[in-house]
Parts: structure tokens; C-alpha cells; sequence
């Protein structure tokens, strides 16, 4: 009896298997987190898209939670996600833009024709800042604490229902 | 016929340069080791944007911005542990295609071998318990039996 059982091994191996493969075929690959988490924002210096003249770097980010996006006028998700954006900046959120690989007449004409919920826009376009980020598309969404520290990292589109369900409730968390 | 053949042989001896085309750019490397150490890198590090391709295969923007990175921390005289600690640092350990060995990679790492070494294990019960089992079959009488039995057949 027990030699039969045996036999079984096999079989259950093979389940086994079949069950992780299952489970990996309804993940998403892009859905992983940032290796940047709770980690200190990348040093930057870069001037801003509104003014070639005013250099910012990492400390712009520090002493309030910070919202950072990083967008560019060559990809259409980012003209969706901006209604979402703007939704956050009338709740109070403070949001930082990171322009990523773009030149700066186009980046004025977006905000012109998609809102600006931006403070202020880093203009980044060699994607320096974008590759320290470990940024390898766009939109993509960085939380940062009062201290400049990589709380929450949001990856593409940010829907509607995003900004209240996960967006709202992670800026609360880290205000305190 | 033979016309036919011969031009779509032609055609095929210039997929290769369609390759070319399709977008690596050209380094050049002041030695063949700098250059070799660049194509391992370029093949061992994973695209992050289009999942199963090295940055070395891979015409996607953010490989052709690693691609630089990579080459210019070679032409700094970085070590190949600086490059891939550097890109780790920013895109995770996804972007490894040989993860590193520590404690979260110890499953990955250890499980085939610990698999064979089961399996070698099992395999020595078994014989084991065949050999014994066989051993077993003949009990003294049994033995006994089977001797006068070789005896008759000789003695005949």
C-alpha cells in the first residue's frame, strides 16, 4: 500500500507545478516594485522646464510628501493620466513633474493643452534623472516622504479609481 | 527552377545585414577583453521594457540608454560587479539574468540540486530494497530445494 502511495509522488509533483505555472500565467511582469523603495530620491541637478535659468536638485523634495511624476509629451497615457493628476493637486496633494526625454517647447505645449497640476517641472532630456529612477517608460509615479525618502511607486496609468483607493490613502500615511 | 533557387539563396545570405539594421550601434574598444567584457554584460543584463530580451538584442530605448551606460563605466575602468551592482540599484534584480547568490536566491539556487540529490537517494533505497528483497526470496528450505535440484541436474 504504502509503495502505491509512492507512485503518487510523481503526479503530485506534477500538480504542484501546474499550480505555480496557473498562478503565473495571470501575473503581470510589469508589476513589480521599484527597487528604489524606502531609499533616498537620486541626487539630480537639472533645471526646470518653466525656466532654463533655475537649477533644482533633491532638496526641492523635502519637508512635505511629495507626489513625483514623470511624463513626456511623446506618450499618450500621460495625457489620460492628467485629469487624475490634476484631481490630486485640488486635493491638496503637492505634485513635483519630472519631464523625461523631451524637448522643452514640447513639453510647455502639453501642459498648455493637458493642464498643469505641477509645482514645478524638472526637465530631464537625456533621461538621466528617469534612468537613476530606474524609469523605463512613462507615466510612472513616485511617492516621496518630508525626509526625500521612495515611499510608494506607482508603475503606468494611473486610473481614476487609483487616485482615491491607493494614490489619497498613501499620501495620508506618510504625512504624519 | 535552378534560377529560382540560386536568388533565394542570394536573398537569404543577406538576412544577416537586414539584423545590422534592425538598430545595435557599433563601439568601438581599445582591447578585445574591454570588448568582451561588454558583450557579456549586454547579454547577461535583462531589458526591463520588453521582458525576455538582453539589453545587447533589444532595440528599446531604456537598453540603448543601459547599452551607454554600460560602455561608458567599461571605459572608466569599472569592474563588471560595479556595472551590475549600478544597474541593480536603479531596476532590481529582475534585470540579472544570473540572480546572485544569497539568502532570498537560496530556493532558486538550491532547489535543482537538493532535487537530485532526492532523487539519488531514492534511487539507492530502491536498489537497496530490491537487493534485499531478492535476497530474502529463498528461505532455508527453499535453498535447500534449489541445491538438490542443481544436484540432480548435474548428477544426470
Amino acid at each position: 500500500m504504502k509503495r502505491r502511495l509512492l507512485l503518487l509522488l510523481p503526479l503530485i509533483g506534477f500538480l504542484v507545478l501546474g499550480v505555480f505555472l496557473y498562478m503565473g500565467l495571470s501575473m503581470n511582469p510589469f508589476d513589480r516594485d521599484s527597487a528604489l523603495m524606502a531609499r533616498e530620491f537620486p541626487a539630480f541637478e537639472l533645471t526646470t522646464l518653466e525656466d532654463p535659468e533655475r537649477v533644482v536638485d533633491a532638496s526641492l523634495l523635502e519637508g512635505e510628501v511629495t507626489l513625483v511624476n514623470v511624463w513626456g509629451e511623446w506618450c499618450p497615457t500621460c495625457k489620460q493620466e492628467m485629469p487624475q493628476l490634476l484631481d490630486l493637486a485640488d486635493r491638496g496633494v503637492r505634485l513635483v513633474g519630472v519631464d523625461y526625454k523631451d524637448t522643452r517647447e514640447k513639453g510647455r505645449e502639453f501642459l498648455a493643452e493637458f493642464g498643469n497640476p505641477f509645482e514645478v517641472n524638472v526637465f530631464d532630456p537625456e533621461g538621466t534623472l528617469g534612468f537613476d529612477l530606474g524609469v523605463y517608460g512613462a507615466p510612472e509615479t513616485f511617492l516621496v516622504d518630508a525626509d526625500g525618502i521612495i515611499r510608494y511607486h506607482h508603475t503606468g496609468y494611473i486610473k481614476p479609481d487609483d487616485v482615491r483607493e491607493t494614490i489619497l490613502p498613501e499620501v495620508e500615511k506618510w504625512r504624519d | 527552377m535552378a534560377r529560382l533557387i540560386r536568388g533565394l539563396l542570394a536573398a537569404l545570405l543577406l538576412l544577416p545585414l537586414l539584423a545590422q539594421a534592425a538598430g545595435i550601434e557599433v563601439r568601438q574598444f581599445d582591447d578585445p577583453v574591454t570588448e568582451q567584457r561588454y558583450q557579456d554584460l549586454t547579454a547577461s543584463l535583462r531589458c526591463p521594457k520588453c521582458e525576455n530580451q538582453a539589453i545587447g538584442d533589444s532595440d528599446s530605448p531604456i537598453a540603448g540608454d543601459m547599452r551607454d551606460r554600460v560602455y561608458a563605466q567599461l571605459k572608466d575602468g569599472r569592474s563588471d560587479k560595479e556595472i551590475l551592482d549600478f544597474m541593480v540599484r536603479r531596476f532590481g534584480d529582475y534585470v540579472l539574468y544570473n540572480p546572485r547568490l544569497e539568502g532570498r536566491t537560496l530556493l532558486l539556487w538550491g532547489l535543482p540540486a537538493a532535487l537530485v540529490l532526492l532523487g539519488a537517494v531514492v534511487v539507492v533505497v530502491m536498489v537497496r530494497a530490491r537487493r534485499r528483497t531478492s535476497a530474502r526470496a529463498l528461505s532455508a528450505e527453499e535453498r535447500d530445494r534449489l541445491d538438490a535440484l542443481i544436484n540432480r541436474e548435474r548428477n544426470e
